[in-house]
């Protein structure tokens, strides 16, 4: 079954070219780690892919179906650093505008959705923090908030810019967990990852990317010293140092 | 006291109040948007709208004036743009030029057209400083249903305003067309500013939208509620500096209007319920007498001696 397919995807910023024929066809069900040094194009890969950036040329497929037509079926996690926290709201409301696709443009959000995002949060084991502002939450419960605001959205496929950095260990495990859950479920997702040292726990198939893909593929095969050499280049200790 | 006592004053009361309620809600969309400046720069890019409205049509009409000064006030947002994304040249600076140059360009015509023009051409200079009392009842009710036009536009699409400003990523993902969110809110924030500065002008403009904002953070932690209490901020100021202009002949409003809105600053920032100085100084005070920290504080620590 196709999950995603991705064939001569180009971008810029300006006119810097920073993704340069971008190809790869990634299966339903499969929970795909991201992986590449600083300014890879990571995150521009996301969100080109999802239009939120211009593309220069290039098709993506989800489901075999084009974006337009797939748009409620697809969660995003933007990095955590990319909004504002801030801004004068709460947990439980960040997690209701993940369902402000099924509550409709202009109309108030109804008791149901109130309980289907309550529901995430709980699953997110952050229940006790709904009412609490975003800005008195730590780096985990806030990458937890953003992680329920995707579930709501109950979507088939998944794009989350690294999820896992900066959280503590338990927010880790709960999320790899929930992630875990998700391909169970058969959803196919794609996370942009930093920790080369949990790649292989963490990831069926792997995503070598720099500027292009260098490689990508199930971890067992592409995940290798020399491949990660090759997208890194020189400089990386290869297990030891861990690129942020 | 006498001007008070006037029908026409009440009326001009009531749309001043419908304008500081405007502006307050539009400066809260400005404030997450992180551009207070460019409120500033806008109302001072209108002054040559203004006075061109004038000369070409010879006519002192609020809705051919607003006109004038929505044009020019468009171009000068253009220029802002076109400037950052042509050159090496920051936003905010930027913004400084295009604030100066249309504002010099706009009192050098006020001069042209004040020694070439007719007698009538007084009330321009208004403008400058702000002058409600010059309003007539039309311009009362031009004023009041374009400030309703735009209270109703940040009121109905409230949930994508929140969802706009806090994170346009997901918005977009979401298929909200982030374009339209910001055509709109160019719109509005023009709108609101072209119908003020006859009454404020548009020198202190932009206090009447930034400071409400301002104020009402100190007080809430909810986007919703810091609208409302913006919108009454900003409908408090502009009823107080208005009352207080009118109280002698030839007064200039806008000034009056910017000392009783930092009053509510002042005030918001010393006993705001969620920033407030005060308010911070006794929770820090009762914080060390119970020497119990707050879950989530404990593990920001630890999260962050984790380091990035
Ligand atoms: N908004 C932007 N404007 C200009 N250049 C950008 C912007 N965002 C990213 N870039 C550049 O594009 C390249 C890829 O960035 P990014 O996708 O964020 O990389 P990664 O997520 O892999 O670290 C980098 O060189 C970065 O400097
Ligand atoms: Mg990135």
């Amino acid at each position: 079954m196709q999950g995603l397919s991705v064939t001569g995807l180009s971008a810029a910023y300006r006119k810097s070219k920073v993704l340069d024929e971008v190809n790869f066809k990634l299966p339903k069900g499969s929970l795909t780690g991201i992986v590449g040094p600083n300014g890879a194009g990571k995150s521009t890969l996301l969100k080109v892919m999802l239009e939120l950036h211009p593309k220069l040329g290039g098709t993506v497929h989800f489901a075999g179906k084009p974006l337009k037509t797939m748009r409620k079926k697809i969660g995003y996690v933007p990095q955590r650093g990319s909004v504002d926290w801030d801004f004068p709201t709460d947990a439980l409301d960040v997690v209701m505008m993940g369902l402000y696709g099924n509550v409709g443009w202009m109309k108030s959000p109804k008791a149901r959705h109130r309980e289907q995002a309550m529901a995430a949060l709980e699953q997110m084991g952050m229940a006790d923090y709904a009412r609490r502002q975003i800005s008195q939450l730590s780096g985990g419960q806030q990458q937890r908030v953003f992680l329920a605001r995707a579930l709501v959205q109950d979507a088939e496929l998944y794009f989350m810019d690294e999820p896992l950095a900066g959280v503590d260990a338990a927010t880790e495990q709960a999320i790899m967990t929930t992630l875990r859950e998700l391909k169970g479920r058969s959803k196919t997702v794609m996370v942009v990852h930093h920790d080369l040292q949990t790649v292989e726990d963490y990831f069926d198939h792997v995503l070598l990317l720099n500027r292009t893909v260098m490689n990508y593929g199930e971890t067992a095969d592409v995940f290798t010293k020399d491949n990660v050499y090759r997208t890194y280049g020189a400089g990386l200790r290869w297990r030891q140092e861990v690129p942020s | 006291m006498t001007l008070l006592l006037s029908p026409n004053a009440w009326w001009v009361l009531l749309s001043m109040l419908v304008l500081g309620v405007a502006s307050g809600m539009i400066g809260c969309l400005a404030y997450w948007k992180r551009q207070s400046l460019m409120s500033d720069a806008l109302s001072h890019a209108a002054l040559p709208g203004v006075v061109i409205a004038f000369a070409i049509t010879g006519v002192k009409i609020l809705p051919v004036l607003i006109l004038g000064a929505a044009i020019s006030a468009l171009i000068g947002a253009f220029l802002v743009q076109w400037v950052v994304s042509s050159s090496r040249i920051k936003e905010d600076t930027a913004m400084g030029i295009v604030l100066s140059v249309f504002f010099g360009l706009g009192i050098m015509l006020l001069t042209i057209v004040n020694r070439t023009g007719g007698g009538n051409v007084s009330g321009l200079d208004g403008f400058i400083f702000g002058q409600a009392a010059s309003m007539v009842r039309t311009d009362v009710y031009t004023m009041s249903a374009l400030g309703l036009v735009v209270i109703s536009i940040v009121w109905l699409g409230f949930k994508e305003w929140k969802l706009f400003l806090f994170d346009p990523a997901f918005a977009k993902g979401l298929g909200l067309s982030v374009r339209l969110m910001n055509s709109l809110y160019s719109g509005v924030l023009v709108l609101v500013i072209v119908i003020g500065i006859q009454a404020v002008g548009v020198i202190l403009m932009s206090a009447l939208l930034i400071i409400p904002a301002v104020s009402a953070r100190y007080w809430t932690h909810s986007f919703k509620w810091m609208l409302i209490g913006a919108a009454v901020i900003g409908g408090g100021s502009g009823v107080i500096g208005t009352v207080i202009s009118t109280m002698g002949k030839g007064w200039p409003t806008g000034p009056f209007i910017v000392v009783s809105s930092a009053a509510f600053f002042v005030v918001s920032l010393l006993f705001g319920a969620q920033k407030g100085l005060v308010i911070v100084r006794l929770q820090q005070r009762s914080r060390i007498k119970s020497e119990v920290s707050v879950p989530a504080e404990r593990e920001k620590m630890v999260v962050k001696e984790g380091g990035y």
